[in-house]
């Protein structure tokens, strides 16, 4: 899948502060439309608050974050054509816990897009089947293991149509042996080609669907490159410190 | 052991001669169950009263004490008690039993209060009319999307109906008139703490949720506004707000058509338990996890479709026994408006015997029977609640 030409996200010197703390220092990232970028980076780095600016999750006190053409900026109407376009998968699934499984992937679309039930249920069939789960379609998410929930909130997602995916580490609130089916279908959607930014710790992943590799450390990007040359030969020190941690036994 | 081995063993016995036979020795036959287990209970007392013998002491004395008050309670309620409504013998069992007579007596002014004599039939009917409401209301079915618009249409007609039969008239317009006009003033018993209870509970709970929402909202004066509303009120009782809002606004308002004095006072309920309301919703608001409103607010749900889809479904689940906690102290707090002279079951109650010297005696029975009335009540709203409570959370 080749990257198109147009950019979908531009961060231009953005900052961000909580408070005193430096939380985004002058960050500069352009994503094109059917690219994915993998963010790491050790916790506190700055790398989820990065992801939750582009949808307006995070606010920010300095710079200029444009996403599929609409600046962001404290104004109502932006940020909801924003949100249309921008899909997002969190840690912690954030499934809504008194609504079946379909039911959390009907609200959004009949409420936001005015859609009928029976559209939404359409497609929400369909995005079931993609993530392989539509047989749970009934169930409540509490019935789900942590896998199923992490891909109902995929297709959850999906069924937005959006434009643009965020991955706020999917897999790391899973037990080892779920991780795959959430990352199988994370891979599927790639080569489907879907614009993604995903904060994961997944190299593995990394290594076989990233176009980009980004590190993040102390609110900054510290090296950005290609997951061979980030992976291979890392120009930072800071890269080589954090790779050599990850590859200890 | 059979019959046949002991008779071998008598006879072994009565022949001493024959020593060839071998004697063995026979286990006893066990107790019954039944005495092996009252044994090992009386070795388990014993053990217990030896081992604690004042908490043993305790217990037997409190056990005694508890017989003793139910004897009396019994003796007084039942053995020694009238039933019929005769005030002679009421005035003999004096002091040793009840005098239920007095229910029998007094039950229409207790249950109708003031509501003229011959057309307390509409009373009751608007009773019957509202607890059928209220029955069929706590049926899943009727709250299904598609019997939704039926349900709540039936109580708009119900609403209408309760207005028409106590009122006399239509909406209370005088060229709709079908029965004698009877004013609000003279509304009492049962129907008006139902009328209060029901009217302050269906709208302080909405202006409850309003005033949590805002004093979650992110909007600096919202939330100031909510604060101070729900701080103030909570500071004041109950009673100065009823005197308000039957005395004062009237004062404060003359050139104005004040509105009617039951509305007043309904509102007045209203306004002072939104108060409590809000703090319960907030509780159920803040128990919600953050994720829930990120999550609504990535798939593009605005913020009044993220509160009324995501997160009050789930904070309202949170907080039934909270809620319900506050409707049986706002369905039992509606006694206090006889203070403002209306008079709802605990006040016509008094009505009912303060102004009869021969009945007036008998006001403890006379309390039970409306105490029953209120525990009944409360205890299906805690019932209902509980069922609720099953159900959402079952999940």
């Amino acid at each position: 899948m080749i990257p198109g030409n147009e950019t979908l996200i531009e961060f231009k010197n953005v900052n961000k502060w909580y408070g005193n703390f430096h939380a985004l220092k002058d960050i500069n990232l352009r994503v094109h439309q059917g690219e994915r970028v993998i963010i790491c980076g050790p916790s506190g780095s700055g790398k989820s608050t990065l992801i939750r600016c582009v949808n307006a999750l995070e606010s920010f006190q300095e710079g200029e974050l444009i996403v599929n053409g609409h600046a962001l900026a404290e104004n109502l109407k932006a940020i909801q054509a924003i949100r249309k376009d921008v899909g997002m998968v969190f840690q912690q699934f954030n499934l809504f816990p008194h609504l079946t499984v379909l039911e959390n992937l009907t609200l959004a679309p009949q409420k936001t897009q005015g859609l009928t039930q029976a559209q939404a249920q359409d497609t929400a069939f369909k995005e079931l089947k993609r993530v392989h789960i539509s047989e749970q379609a009934h169930k409540y998410p509490s019935q789900l293991s942590g896998g199923q929930q992490q891909r109902v909130a995929i297709a959850r997602a999906l069924c937005m149509k959006p434009k643009i995916m965020l991955f706020d580490e999917p897999t790391s609130a899973l037990d080892p042996e779920m991780v795959q089916e959430v990352l199988d279908v994370m891979i599927d959607l790639a080569s489907e080609g879907m614009t993604m930014l995903c904060v994961t710790h997944e190299m593995g992943f990394a290594r076989s669907v990233a176009s980009r590799v980004i590190l993040m450390d102390q609110g900054q990007m510290i090296e950005e490159a290609a997951p061979e040359t980030f992976f291979n030969s890392p120009q930072q020190e800071r890269t080589k410190a954090f790779l050599s941690a990850l590859h200890r036994p | 052991m059979t019959s046949q081995a002991r008779n071998q063993d008598t006879a072994a016995l009565d022949s001493p001669g024959a020593n060839t036979q071998v004697y063995s020795w026979v286990a006893a036959r066990p107790a019954p169950k039944s005495i092996e287990k009252a044994n090992a209970l009386l070795v388990k007392f014993w053990k217990f009263i030896s081992t604690h013998p004042l908490d043993a002491f305790l217990s037997i004395g409190l056990a005694l004490l508890a017989l003793q008050f139910l004897m009396l309670a019994l003796n007084w309620g039942v053995i020694h008690a009238v039933f019929q409504i005769d005030e002679a013998a009421c005035q003999n069992a004096r002091g040793e039993g009840a005098c239920w007579g007095v229910i029998g007596e007094k039950f229409r002014l207790i249950l109708w209060g003031r509501f003229p004599f011959e057309e307390q039939w509409r009373s009751a009917t608007a009773c019957v009319l509202t607890l059928a409401m209220l029955a069929l209301s706590v049926n899943k079915i009727v709250w299904t999307p598609s019997n939704r618009p039926f349900t709540l249409g039936a109580w708009c007609f119900s609403i209408v109906g309760f207005h028409t039969l106590m009122s006399g008239s239509l909406f209370g317009l005088s060229f709709l008139q079908i029965w004698p006009h009877v004013d609000t003033e003279l509304w009492g018993g049962l129907p008006l703490t139902l009328i209060l209870s029901l009217g302050s509970i269906a709208l302080a709970t909405p202006m409850g949720i309003l005033l949590a929402l805002g004093r979650t909202s992110e909007m600096p004066i919202i939330r100031s506004i909510c604060v101070l509303y729900i701080e103030l009120v909570r500071g004041v009782p109950l009673i100065s707000v009823l005197f308000m809002a039957s005395f004062m606004f009237p004062l404060l308002l003359p050139s104005l058509q004040t509105p009617d004095v039951l509305i007043r006072v309904l509102l007045g309920i209203t306004l002072f338990s939104a108060a409590y309301t809000a703090e319960v919703v907030r509780g159920g608001l803040q128990a919600v996890d953050q994720g829930q409103q990120e999550a609504s607010q990535s798939l593009n749900l605005g913020y009044w479709q993220t509160q009324r889809y995501v997160i009050l479904p789930q904070a309202l689940t949170h907080i039934i026994p909270g809620m319900v906690n506050n409707f049986i102290a706002i369905f039992k707090d509606t006694s206090l408006v006889t203070i403002v002279s209306l008079y709802e079951l605990t006040g016509s109650l008094g009505l009912a015997l303060n102004g009869d010297a021969n009945w007036r005696a008998y006001k403890l029975e006379g309390y039970l029977f409306i105490a029953a009335i209120y525990f009944f009540f409360c205890f299906t709203l805690s019932q209902i609640s509980q069922n609720l409570e099953n159900r959402l959370t079952n999940r």
